[in-house]
């Protein structure tokens, strides 16, 4: 069941994803709120989805990479009509909703297989840890599309190419303060997901840092955003600079995520998981 | 026959940005005059109604009248005397439009369709100006009233269905839309003007408008900017403390009469971090520049100078031609409308006349056998009433109907003719009182 409403999930945000294009393109108003109402139903029957994975499996689907980018599609989507809902910005609609069909897609392609959970991760450590970081990924997932949005629309007023582009997006101060936002609530949560995960280690292995490939970049990860944070409040720096620093942090952000996992074996390793 | 003449026409002189000089445009505004313009043209004898319209661009008068030739003159006597003009040069400016050619324009008018900057929105308030003075001055009616709804109505409708206003075509528009996509909202940012031009001043009033705090006024002479910055509600400062100011700055608007540069790449990259790198928009509409052009490759920081504007304005402009098109078939649509519903006002004085000739005829054989009547009691004379009454509402019903049909189709005036001949109405000075009247207190 859990499966069928998956794959619901993920062709009602393709309706949405098409709905946000086609507003995005033609500007037309009922688009968008066709499109919003596919992604209301779709982030229920998403989470409807999770819920009953959990059900299914008795503990927290956040283990393999099936679960996590399902997650943090989740976590973007919600974000993003929790964001819309408070402060609406033009347009990010058709950023976000793509990118998080993109993830739900790669997340379709793993398997979905529910087995049984090794000793090590059963802890109430593992759905606080797992999720507030899944959380702060998403975030700046979302701190990505208007870092993009930003880039672009800057470029035409730089460049003084007036057109379209510039037309359908919102102006730049306001993206610049939507992604500062972003900044300021993903930053807390990946310090605080790191932090979780260290009490976790302790309890599971008796140590709190152990310098596994996944702990070793998710640090570096916290430093790229901590310069950027850090630079803000302190320089006042903004708009392009900031931008491109949340880009890369998001490239990095992608490395520790999906490469690290990938790539190296290790605590976090979905590789040898699927041994 | 004088009755097919007797509807209201519609006839609208004037002249605008295109035919005439400013100074001639001044003169037939008859703002120097005593009397209000408005109540001088009302007082023309051969004129029913009347709105006047004066605004930098324009000066029109609209008439309804029953005589078009006769007010034609009588008009363009008023301005050759009162505006003291001389009959050359008035006919060179003036165009006349009669009937359907002045709906016509009226209703570009209102939409501005024939604005020197197509689409932009004052001409619309202006117009509902000079109505309104017209009503409160009674010399408006019955037609004028119709014509300047609909006028309105149109104008809404452009407004609304076509994207004709939603692209800034003046520099100062164009500056202010810029400074929006920039800040999204201007309110809590600051302005700056260096040098007092009057485009820059312009612009500057543009940007108080659309919600922008706090204006300093930089200028050479400091008096010039004391009164500029009092007229705006900012602050002065001299030439040489733009440099701190700039500190505070977000909009610059710079217009200068300076042979060179007055601000480097340098003095502005330098204030960058003191503003801790807050987006800065300059505006350059000086000739020749004020600022260095390698200031847009500070980060943060927007350059736009005039040519730059202009290009913004030249794609804008060519996206109105394109929904001006649009425009102008709703305006036609709307003309037709009107002209027929005005067509169908010559009906009615015929109708009257005819009412009131059976009635009077009904009256006359009545009073004649008077001495028969007197000896009924006074029911059977009421009956007696009403039932000749009836009689008269039954023979006129058919030809009343018939005609009114007839109103509604263009050429109305043969069924109008004959209705004339079968029934003998040919006196019009009655009815056209009566019309007179009915207009007013429309």
């Amino acid at each position: 069941m859990h499966k069928f409403l998956f794959q619901l999930t993920v062709f009602i945000y393709f309706v949405s994803t098409v709905g946000f294009l086609i507003h995005i393109i033609t500007l037309r108003k009922d688009a968008e709120r066709i499109a919003a109402v596919f992604l209301f139903a779709g982030f229920g029957f998403h989470t409807a989805a999770f819920l009953m994975r959990w059900f299914a499996g008795g503990h927290p689907p956040l283990v393999n990479l099936h679960d996590s980018l399902s997650f943090t599609a989740w976590a973007m989507v919600g974000s993003f009509i929790l964001f819309q809902w408070c402060c609406k910005l033009k347009s990010l609609g058709a950023f976000v909703v793509p990118f998080a069909l993109i993830i739900m897609t790669a997340s379709s392609f793993q398997s979905t297989e529910i087995l049984p959970l090794p000793p090590a991760l059963k802890s109430i450590w593992l759905p606080i840890h797992a999720i507030i970081c899944l959380f702060a990924d998403a975030i700046f997932a979302l701190a990505f599309c208007i870092a993009i949005m930003f880039l672009l629309q800057e470029r035409q007023i730089k460049k003084k190419r007036l057109g379209a582009v510039f037309k359908r997006l919102p102006s730049l101060e306001t993206l610049d303060a939507m992604n500062e936002r972003c900044l300021t609530v993903g930053f807390p949560l990946l310090t605080l997901g790191i932090v979780t995960g260290s009490i976790w280690a302790e309890k599971a292995w008796g140590s709190y840092w152990s310098w596994d490939p996944k702990e070793t970049w998710s640090l570096i990860t916290w430093f790229v955003y901590a310069a950027l944070f850090h630079q803000r409040l302190t320089v006042g720096w903004r708009g392009r600079k900031a931008a491109i620093m949340t880009l890369v942090g998001f490239a990095v952000l992608i490395f520790t995520f999906l490469g690290v996992s990938l790539l190296f074996s290790g605590a976090h390793s979905y590789a040898t998981w699927l041994k | 026959m004088p009755l097919g003449l007797n509807r209201p026409q519609i006839v609208l002189l004037g002249v605008n940005h295109n035919t005439a000089p400013l100074e001639v445009r001044e003169r037939l505004s008859l703002s120097e005059s005593d009397t209000p313009a408005l109540k001088l043209f009302a007082g023309l004898s051969s004129c029913t109604e009347v709105v006047f319209l004066s605004t930098c661009n324009r000066v029109e008068v609209l008439v309804s009248t029953n005589c078009m030739d006769e007010v034609k003159e009588s008009i363009k006597e008023l301005w050759m005397d009162k505006g003291k003009m001389d009959f050359k040069t008035l006919r060179g400016a003036l165009y006349e439009y009669e009937g359907m050619f002045a709906v016509r324009h009226l209703f570009r008018v209102a939409s501005s369709l024939d604005s020197m900057v197509v689409g932009e929105p004052q001409i619309l308030g202006q117009l509902k100006h000079a109505y309104r003075v017209a009503l409160e001055a009674n010399t408006a009616g019955m037609v004028l009233n119709r014509l300047l709804h609909k006028a309105f109505s149109v104008a809404k409708r452009v407004r609304t269905e076509t994207r004709i206003a939603s692209h800034a075509v003046s520099i100062s528009y164009a500056a202010v839309e810029l400074a929006k996509k920039i800040f999204g909202d201007l309110s809590g940012k600051n302005g700056m003007l260096i040098g007092a031009g009057e485009m820059a001043e312009l612009a500057a009033q543009h940007l108080m408008a659309s919600g922008a705090d706090r204006l300093v006024v930089a200028n050479r002479t400091l008096s010039r900017a004391v009164k500029l910055a009092r007229s705006l509600g900012g602050s002065a400062i001299s030439l040489e403390e733009v440099g701190d100011a700039l500190v505070d700055a977000d909009i610059v608007i710079s217009s200068t009469g300076a042979p060179g540069i007055i601000l480097s790449k340098d003095q502005v990259k330098r204030i960058m971090r003191p503003r801790r790198h807050r987006l800065l928009f300059f505006i350059d509409i000086a000739v020749p520049r004020d600022i260095d052009p390698k200031v847009n490759e500070i980060d943060n920081v927007y350059l736009y100078d005039i040519d730059d504007l202009k290009g913004v304005i030249e794609f804008n402009k060519a996206e109105r031609e394109k929904e001006a098109f649009k425009a102008d078939r709703m305006v036609e649509a709307e003309v037709i409308k009107f002209m027929a519903w005005l067509e169908s006002l010559n009906v009615v004085p015929v109708i009257q006349h005819l009412q009131e000739k059976a009635e009077a005829v009904r009256q006359r054989e009545i009073s004649r056998s008077h001495k028969v009547l007197e000896s009924l009691n006074d029911e059977q004379q009421k009956a007696l009433d009403i039932l000749t009454r009836s009689i008269v509402q039954k023979i006129l019903h058919d030809p009343i109907v018939c005609i009114k049909k007839g109103a509604q189709e263009k050429n109305n005036e043969m069924i109008l003719d004959a209705a004339c001949r079968l029934f003998g109405i040919d006196g019009l000075e009655d009815t056209e009182r009566q019309q007179d009247k009915g207009l007013s207190d429309g």
